[in-house]
């Protein structure tokens, strides 16, 4: 089993990260995925991952999402293990039941939306709320309400998502992540199954959460310009491992790494 | 050349009577009853098993797995017949006293929940990995995720299989005859052994099974249709 012993059992301190990624390794048979990666987000901070295909982008938010298992290292968030829990003093790979309390922190949004195709945009909203936070019908249909007029689905509440477009389903779908307040929430390529006349109405909706709302994000993108445009911090992945990270300006503007500088020209001709 | 065929001593068995055919209509129709209860009280149990069954070949225990996987394997490859017999008289060896009833509704319900469990596991299946990957990301759990959100949409596609064993289970009820459940063979045979006169009374047995049999592809089709509309897929 692996030795854990290095790794703090908390995370305390005025300015401990939201979401920390310490050496965490992730593969599937012999393809190293995610290579000790080291990452942390700070409470409120916009974060956009970027990188060639197969880099571990999704893996990332993922394995943040307890989707996948982890390998090595431990994901901690709010300052506490995520992947592990602490068994007198030792770090041990969590149960389903740790899991259950420390992932309600985190929501995350899904590149083909995962709506529950049997339900309305409403009770799809609703659904987190009541089962899972107990909340009653009335509360939950508030909420979700009011976070269907946030995201401009409000008119649209009482239709199933085989009725909506691609990009009223992804609206629908954050104001379902939303409604189970979380801490943290995951973006993996929102608008890449989406039809360029509608990518507009979902980023916006991002935007808004950005200026309005103080979320911790972490979100994968091909969108450069968007990246740019809202991101805190932009983290270039290549080979399961950050090769470059830094101020949207800077990592645009000014790339440091010869494979950031080949992607984003790459990225430039393909637009 | 067909002469044979027409030979006068053939003749009278194709004599059909209408007046002892309506004299034993009634009893016929009471045994339908019978028929119709069997088989629903059958389908109901394995409605409810095979789903039972089907969820349990996806739980986390393999112990548990493999043993519902073998024994749905064997109910299907061993005859219906032959588990009603065992119930019916190998039951009592070992102090299970069933009437003809009960031993027939628990030998068609398990053998049927068996088909079901397989039909059932399509629908399972064909629930895309996404509709489980949301409701993690909810923070759901397993039960919560299947009451909620697998079983609702595994249902729809499910019901064109679930429907024709409903027909299967229907045609099946004869069966239940060798064990003296009082269904339409049963009570046919009875009253062609009471008056020699078989024709009428299979021949009715054989109208009725027809009767009840056809119109239900075309409801179950529409009931499919009914239930994607109310869960708007
Ligand atoms: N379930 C799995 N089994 C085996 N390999 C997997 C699995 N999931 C992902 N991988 C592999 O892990 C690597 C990283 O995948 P990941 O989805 O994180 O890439 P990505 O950066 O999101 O790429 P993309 O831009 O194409 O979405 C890829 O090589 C992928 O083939
Ligand atoms: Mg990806």
């Amino acid at each position: 089993m692996e030795d854990l012993s290095g790794f703090p059992l908390e995370i305390v301190g005025e300015n401990s990260p939201m979401v920390s990624f310490k050496k965490v390794r992730k593969s599937y048979g012999s393809l190293v995925v995610l290579d000790d990666l080291d990452l942390d987000v700070a409470a409120g901070e916009m974060v956009s991952v970027i990188g060639p295909s197969g880099s571990g982008k999704t893996t990332v938010l993922r394995m943040l999402m307890t989707l996948e298992k982890i390998n090595g290292g431990v994901i901690y968030v709010d300052g506490k293990p995520l992947t592990h829990m602490d068994k007198g003093g030792k770090l041990l790979l969590a149960n389903d039941k740790h899991l259950r309390t420390r992932r309600s922190d985190i929501g995350m949004c899904f590149q083909h939306f995962n709506l529950f195709p049997h339900m309305t945009a409403i009770q799809n909203c609703m659904e987190g709320p009541v089962q899972v936070l107990g909340l009653s019908k009335a509360e939950a249909r508030d909420r979700g309400e009011e976070l269907l007029e946030l995201v401009g689905m409000i008119d649209k509440k009482d239709q199933h998502p085989s009725r909506l477009s691609g990009g009223q389903q992804q609206r629908v779908a954050i104001a379902r992540a939303l409604a189970m307040r979380p801490k943290v929430m995951l973006f993996d390529e929102v608008t890449s199954a989406l039809d360029p006349e509608v990518i507009g109405e979902v980023t916006n909706v991002i935007r808004k959460l950005v200026s309005e709302h103080n979320l911790t994000m972490l979100m994968v993108t091909h969108q450069m310009g968007f990246a740019r445009d809202i991101s805190d911090r932009v983290c270039f992945f290549y080979g399961g491992k950050i090769e470059e990270q830094g101020p949207p300006a800077e990592l645009f503007g000014n790339p440091k790494r010869e494979r950031t500088q080949q992607f984003l020209s790459a990225v430039k001709e393909a637009v | 050349m067909f002469d044979w065929l027409f030979m006068d001593e053939w003749f009278p068995k194709f004599d059909w009577r209408w007046d002892y055919t309506w004299e034993i209509l009634p009893r016929l129709i009471e045994a339908t009853g019978n028929t119709l209860i069997a088989a629903a009280a059958g389908y109901l149990i394995a409605l409810v098993l095979g789903l039972v069954f089907a969820l349990a070949q996806r739980s986390q225990s393999r112990v548990l797995t493999f043993v519902v996987r073998e024994f749905v394997e064997f109910v299907r490859s061993t005859p219906l017949l032959l588990q009603i017999f065992f119930i019916f008289y190998v039951g009592p060896q070992f102090g299970i006293t069933l009437s003809p009833w009960v031993s027939g509704m628990i030998a068609i319900g398990l053998h049927y929940s068996c088909y079901l469990s397989e039909v059932y596991r399509g629908g399972l299946d064909s629930v895309p990995k996404g509709q489980w990957e949301a409701a993690i990301a909810l923070n759901m759990t397993t039960a919560q995720t299947y009451k909620r959100l697998i079983i609702p949409q595994a249902i729809p596609p499910a019901i064109p299989g679930l429907g024709n064993y409903l027909i299967g289970i229907f045609k099946d009820t004869p069966m239940l005859s060798v064990i003296g459940v009082a269904e339409l063979i049963h009570t046919a045979n009875a009253i062609g052994s009471e008056t020699w006169r078989y024709l009428e009374a299979y021949t009715m047995v054989g109208v009725i099974f027809l009767a009840l049999s056809l119109p239900a592809a075309g409801l179950i089709r529409a009931f499919e249709g009914f239930v994607r509309r109310r869960l708007g897929m």
